[in-house]
């Protein structure tokens, strides 16, 4: 009887162990994220120079051993400033997909648990939301907010709160009809203690692999909008910002684009791998399968 | 014998395709302290609804209570504020429902899911919250209490998680205990060791308890009173004992017939023909009389709840015309 109840507390991060490792694919994704995220908490001691020292003897030097990416029009290393530019993109994707998450999930949950017409309401008003693309909503209020990193995680949040409402709403829909909620109806409980305490921890797994997913999204976002100029003010480097200040340059000098590109595109495909895994781990349906 | 609940006329409409229909109606039923009442009948009959009018559970679009008083100690729960009807529920009046295996939440330990209740109503702290709910798994006869307040619904059984949602509706000492099909799902003798603490446990607090079942041998087993119920309507109400030996409404004697027994060969079962007629199509007339072997011209008209004569100072009543005119030439 005890060495039962010891391994049963231990069950679900095995069915999650066991489904990383029968795709493979899935720990080259953590394992990704993971250098991304060392290199990020990291980057003051792994630069090896400072991201914001200007030297106009070195500018727009090519690969080599002193700059092992180079060095951009200003003549800073371009390794340091990737670096460093992690934090920024890391940064924006996790708080402003937190916002998006903790916001959306409560009005999806509200929307989900009330029904009826504020339920049609809100779901009218997020169809509206989600048929403005991403990148033209987050420009709209960055523009509006005016460019700063506060206002960019506000902007991105905002585009991103629409999905998590529809992502919440529909299992608490479900989750309605389950007897333990009929059952803390039946015992007096709130309408809110209801929602917060025996909804929300049932549907969480739904919307955490959503949040994965969407964190690609912001970290593209961040990056489009920094492009355009409407991110993260220079000198802070950024990666989206490198990309453009390189774009100028980009036909004598390669290596100003295509390493920033690299990092998007490395981090976005690191978490939407991550966020495939979760999603086959934790959906039944798919077990066996990929 | 003053009535603790007391159910009158209760009329529980729902809404199909943009009408009003009655799924119960004029239910009267009244239940003393240290009492069970057991409601029996088939799948759609109303007993559930029943229940659940009774703590105003049904969901607010689609249904509503048409008429009828519910008192509960002389309150009127059928015009208390959703507020009131909160406080009423889980602390004056609780139920318990057919399914264990869904009906505990998956992500909390049981110990927290009894303490919830005792903070909300009781206003306990947590630890001494926590202590308590260890003594009720206890009271509720779950071994080893103590490691298993820490313990997750999924790690109990059928019957454990029974007796934990038995623990967390008597966590506040509810004077009432609505149990809808609560051994249904369970293993015969688990079933058994169920009903069993359900009965000593309302003989210990001196619960009125409502037990809805399709099973006649639980209501042998732990009834006190028995209102059979058809289509929405009580059609027969007696003790215990009585309605076993004189049933004096065709169903009640038609769903003792269907009753499989030890004591009989199970080929002599006699099955009801047809169904329970639905809520939107219910004939004019004596509902029952469709399916009815003594079913007459008369039958046309809808009968009234009557009473039975012979019951020894004990109340049995009937609703069937043909029973009515017995008495009456009697």
């Amino acid at each position: 009887m005890t060495a039962v109840t010891e391994t049963i507390p231990a069950r679900k991060p095995n069915v999650l162990l066991q489904t990383l490792n029968r795709n493979r694919l899935s720990w080259v994704g953590i394992g990704l994220l993971a250098l991304i995220l060392l290199s990020a908490i990291f980057a003051p001691l792994l630069a090896p120079h400072d991201p914001l020292q200007q030297n106009i003897l070195n500018r727009l030097e090519g690969p080599s051993p002193e700059f092992w990416l180079g060095t951009d029009s200003y003549g800073r290393d371009v390794l340091s400033r990737l670096l460093y530019g992690t934090r920024v993109s890391l940064l924006v994707g996790f708080l402003s997909v937190l916002i998006a998450m903790t916001v959306g999930s409560a009005i999806g949950i509200f929307a989900g648990y009330v029904g009826g017409m504020v339920d049609q309401l809100i779901m009218g008003l997020v169809d509206v939301m989600l048929s403005f693309p991403t990148l033209l909503l987050g420009l709209m209020v960055a523009a509006m907010l005016g460019a700063s990193l506060e206002n960019l995680i506000i902007a991105i949040a905002i585009t991103e709160t629409a999905p998590f409402v529809r992502i919440a709403r529909a299992p608490t829909i479900s989750a309605k009809r389950k007897e333990y909620v009929e059952a803390g109806r039946a015992l007096g409980f709130s309408p809110l203690r209801i929602m917060g305490v025996h909804i929300l921890p049932n549907i969480l797994s739904d919307i955490v692999v959503v949040a994965s997913l969407w964190m690609a999204s912001a970290i593209r976002t961040e990056a489009s909008l920094s492009f355009i100029g409407l991110g993260v003010q220079p000198p802070t480097p950024t990666w989206g910002g490198m990309i453009r200040e390189g774009f100028e340059n980009i036909l004598s000098s390669w290596w100003l684009v295509v390493f920033p590109s690299l990092a998007i595109l490395l981090t976005v495909l690191a978490l939407n791998i991550l966020g495939d895994a979760l999603r086959d781990a934790i959906d039944p349906k798919l077990k066996g399968e990929s | 014998m003053t009535a603790l609940l007391d159910i009158r006329g209760l009329t529980t409409e729902f809404r199909v395709n943009g009408r009003w229909h009655a799924a119960i109606q004029d239910v009267d039923l009244s239940l003393a302290a240290n009492e069970t009442l057991a409601v029996v009948g088939e799948s759609g009959s109303g007993k559930s609804v029943t229940a659940l009018s009774t703590l105003r559970l049904l969901p607010q679009a689609g249904a509503r209570i048409g008429r009828g008083e519910i008192l509960f100690e002389g309150r009127d729960l059928a015009k208390l504020s959703e507020r009131q009807m909160a406080k009423v529920r889980g602390n004056d009046i609780a139920m318990i429902f057919q399914e264990p295996m869904t009906s505990l939440n998956p992500t909390m330990t049981v110990g927290d899911q009894i303490a919830e209740v005792l903070m909300i109503h009781r206003g306990m702290s947590h630890g001494a919250a926590l202590n308590e709910a260890r003594d009720l798994l206890d009271e509720v006869r779950v071994p080893d209490p103590a490691r298993r307040v820490t313990e997750y619904p999924h790690q109990f059984s059928g019957g454990m998680r029974q007796r934990a949602m038995i623990a967390i509706a008597l966590a506040c000492r509810p004077k009432v205990l609505l149990a809808d099909e609560p051994t249904t799902a369970l293993d015969v003798t688990v079933q058994h060791q169920v009903l069993t603490l359900l009965d000593d446990l309302k003989r210990e607090r001196g619960m009125g308890v409502i037990f809805i079942t399709h099973n006649l041998g639980v209501v042998a087993q732990i009834a006190d009173r028995v209102a059979v119920m058809y289509a929405g309507e009580i059609v027969e109400t007696a003790d215990c004992t009585r309605l076993f030996a004189n049933p004096a409404h065709p169903y009640t004697e038609a769903l003792l017939r269907a009753m499989p027994r030890v004591d009989r060969r199970a080929d002599t079962l006699e099955p009801i023909p047809g169904s329970v007629p639905s809520i939107t199509g219910r004939p004019a007339g004596c509902y029952f009389a469709p399916r009815c072997g003594y079913a007459r011209p008369e039958c046309g008209h809808h009968p009234v709840l009557g009473p039975i004569s012979g019951a020894g100072g004990s109340d049995h009543q009937a609703r069937c015309i043909l029973r009515a005119k017995a008495e009456e030439a009697a």
